[in-house]
């Protein structure tokens, strides 16, 4: 690693200072805090620290976080990574990973969306990655026609690897202006953003995960990995059964498209699998936690796709408390709410919570499930009987209920 | 085909215009058919295929700028809108939906695009975006209700002589000169998600009343909480 310049080691020093800070008062994981300390002292911070360094950037609407932890897991096998493993996703939060480990010769970053670009300028990323781009709190994340376009412009002309997901058009058209693309087929359970031909707006006749537009040259390429049920098939069309211990469809697509990253750093299948088994919870995804005798289940589900995915997961013989929140990480418009088809709960015990448990409960109505109202998360867990329980709740509800067991999840 | 009593309910573009939980306008109205005893047959029509003239109601949502240029064209060039309009039927346009009734609207550089000429309004393109919950008095010919919802858009509107306003603001921008929406005879145009219909259940029955008459009252105690703490949430004290 070369030395940054004595201003740059300044403020990636009292970047620190403030993330320890901002962790000892209790005001967060401390990732976002210290890289905006950082950010203001030294702009050019970020494009220092990434200097010299292999660096992976992974975007998508969904499943951001826990693709930067398998690749993370994964690229170990070849030596240290630096990564934002708190979902702290914007350039501060980049800074913040950078710095906090400057030895390690591999970065994996999770990114923003919009700040792909950016980012990509910044960094230099030699590796990106994309899954999926749908609907999402739209008052704050934006168009995605626009950004995929604005991905589009930032890929080209640059010598960059993308990975990417082929079965959704909207990313496909995102990333095929990049110099070399792995297409990979992680499946789009979530079509509704994919009706029409983000390059021509003609509409896109679809056979399982093919797709192409009835009125133009756009297509879906030919994937050369695939995730095919519990298993991924390989470009030399080996079929390895994934058998992870993170549960559902979507994580297997997650786990499909970072063996594709891996092959890019050289790292074959046999040593990249067994990293992805060693995961089994992220930033409190999917862990179990336990209180009076109950065991619950947390899911975190933040746009529709994601709660497609959600009750994917969701085990349809046990009860279920969903909770939603309207503060600014969740969108301030719960209007997605009614793009969700919560008929698939019908049947079971279905607990209501949350700041905007009005609004779901609405929804519930209109939709025919029945429901139990419930002013607190508390009220709704001392309403189960001892055993399991799944919990999907929506970003900052999901915090909120992660704060009640000390983070400790 | 449709029989000739279920009321006809057809959603337009669903693929091009449905961006943020605008299906929820069409499941309410459903829903409060049904529970009236009133049955209900609703076709979603995809960008490629024609629009059916034989509708009782039409609903048009909110997306992102190409697909509400696009949407213009194809309702310019199919016509079937236009002639249920001529028969008789309601529209419910909703955003982007709303823009495009008018006879010009801003595209995705700010330039004018042609819109399809059912409402006297014009829109262009604000000089920032308009996110956030508002609240509104309510035209006295709809009923004089206050109209709650989110907005979030960069459109600016002009109301022709040929439109009413639907409602003036207490909270948020709206059409931007202290009004929110439209009406004329029985379009509804409006800048609000929420869905609109979901925070204002009366408006669902004006719908409801066109096209079928008079209504039995039904329970409204979800919908009246809703509305309630929104506006709460929202109005001054
Ligand atoms: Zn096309």
């Amino acid at each position: 690693m070369t030395q940054l310049p004595l201003r740059a080691q300044l403020a990636s020093a009292l970047g620190r200072t403030a993330a320890t800070l901002s962790r000892v008062t209790g005001r967060g994981d401390g990732s976002v805090i210290g890289g905006r300390v950082g950010l203001i002292l030294e702009p050019d911070l970020l494009r220092k620290l990434a200097a010299d360094r292999k660096l992976v950037l992974v975007s998508a609407t969904n499943g951001k976080t826990t693709t930067t932890r398998l690749i993370t897991s994964e690229l170990q096998e070849l030596g240290e990574v630096a990564t934002n493993a708190f979902g702290a996703n914007m350039p501060a939060g980049h800074v913040s990973a950078l710095a906090s480990n400057k030895q390690a010769p591999f970065g994996v970053l999770e990114v923003d969306e919009k700040y792909l670009p950016e980012v990509l300028e910044t960094t230099q990323a030699g590796v990106v990655c994309l899954m999926n781009l749908s609907r999402d709190q739209m008052d704050r994340a934006g168009e995605i026609w626009l950004l995929a376009q604005k991905w589009r412009r930032a890929l080209a002309g640059k010598d960059i690897h993308v990975v990417a997901n082929c079965d959704d058009p909207l990313v496909t058209w995102g990333a095929m202006t990049a110099s070399t693309v792995t297409w990979v087929s992680c499946g789009q359970p979530w079509k509704e953003d994919s009706w029409c031909c983000p390059e021509c707006g003609g509409p896109l006749d679809r056979k399982g995960d093919d797709w192409a537009c009835r009125e133009c040259h756009f297509r879906r390429p030919e994937p050369t990995w695939f995730l095919d049920d519990d298993a991924v098939i390989d470009p030399r069309r080996q079929r390895w059964v994934l058998d992870l211990r993170l549960p559902g469809r979507a994580n297997r697509a997650n786990a499909a498209i970072a063996l594709a990253v891996a092959e890019v750093f050289g790292l074959p299948v046999e040593r990249a699998l067994p990293r992805l088994r060693e995961v089994t919870s992220v930033a409190g995804r999917y862990t179990m936690v336990e209180r009076d005798g109950r065991s619950l289940r947390l899911l975190l589900a933040k746009n529709p796709a994601g709660w497609l995915e959600a009750f994917e997961v969701s085990d349809p013989s046990l009860p279920i408390v969903l909770s939603v929140n309207a503060q600014g990480p969740d969108g301030r418009d719960t209007s997605w709410l009614w793009d969700v088809d919560f008929r698939i709960l019908s049947g079971r015990p279905v607990y209501v919570t949350g700041e905007r448990r009005l609004d779901l409960a609405l929804r519930l109505d209109v939709a025919g499930v029945p429901f139990q109202l419930c002013e607190t998360f508390d009220a709704a867990v001392a309403q189960q009987r001892p055993g399991r329980v799944d919990v999907i709740a929506n970003y900052t509800a999901f915090q909120q209920i992660r704060a009640e067991f000390g983070r400790a999840v | 085909m449709p029989s000739d009593s279920a009321l006809r309910i057809v959603w337009i573009y669903p693929d091009l215009l449905s961006t943020y939980g605008d299906q929820g306008n069409v499941l309410i109205l459903e829903q409060r058919a049904r529970k009236r005893g009133i049955p209900v047959e609703t076709v979603y029509v995809r960008s490629a295929d024609p629009v059916p003239d034989s509708g009782d109601i039409y609903l048009i949502g909110g997306g992102e700028d190409r697909p509400q240029i696009l949407a213009a064209e194809r309702l310019r060039r199919d016509g079937g809108l236009h002639r249920a309009i001529d028969r008789g039927a309601s529209m419910l346009a909703v955003c982007a939906g709303y823009q495009i009734m008018g006879t010009v609207f801003g595209g995705e550089e700010g330039q004018p695009v042609e819109g399809i000429g059912l409402l006297d309004i014009q829109s262009s393109r604000g000089p920032a975006r308009a996110v956030g919950e508002l609240a509104a008095e309510v035209d006295t010919g709809l009923g004089g209700h206050v109209l709650t919802g989110f907005e979030n858009h960069m459109g600016v509107t002009r109301l022709g002589p040929g439109v009413r306003p639907l409602s003036r603001t207490i909270v948020g921008i709206g059409n931007g000169d202290g009004t929110e929406g439209c009406h004329a005879g029985k379009i509804v145009g409006t800048y609000l998600h929420g869905p609109a219909l979901a925070r204002n259940p009366w408006l669902a029955d004006v719908f409801l009343g066109w096209a079928t008459g008079p209504l039995t009252p039904i329970d409204d105690a979800w919908y009246d909480r809703l509305r309630d703490e929104r506006l709460k949430a929202v109005l001054p004290r």
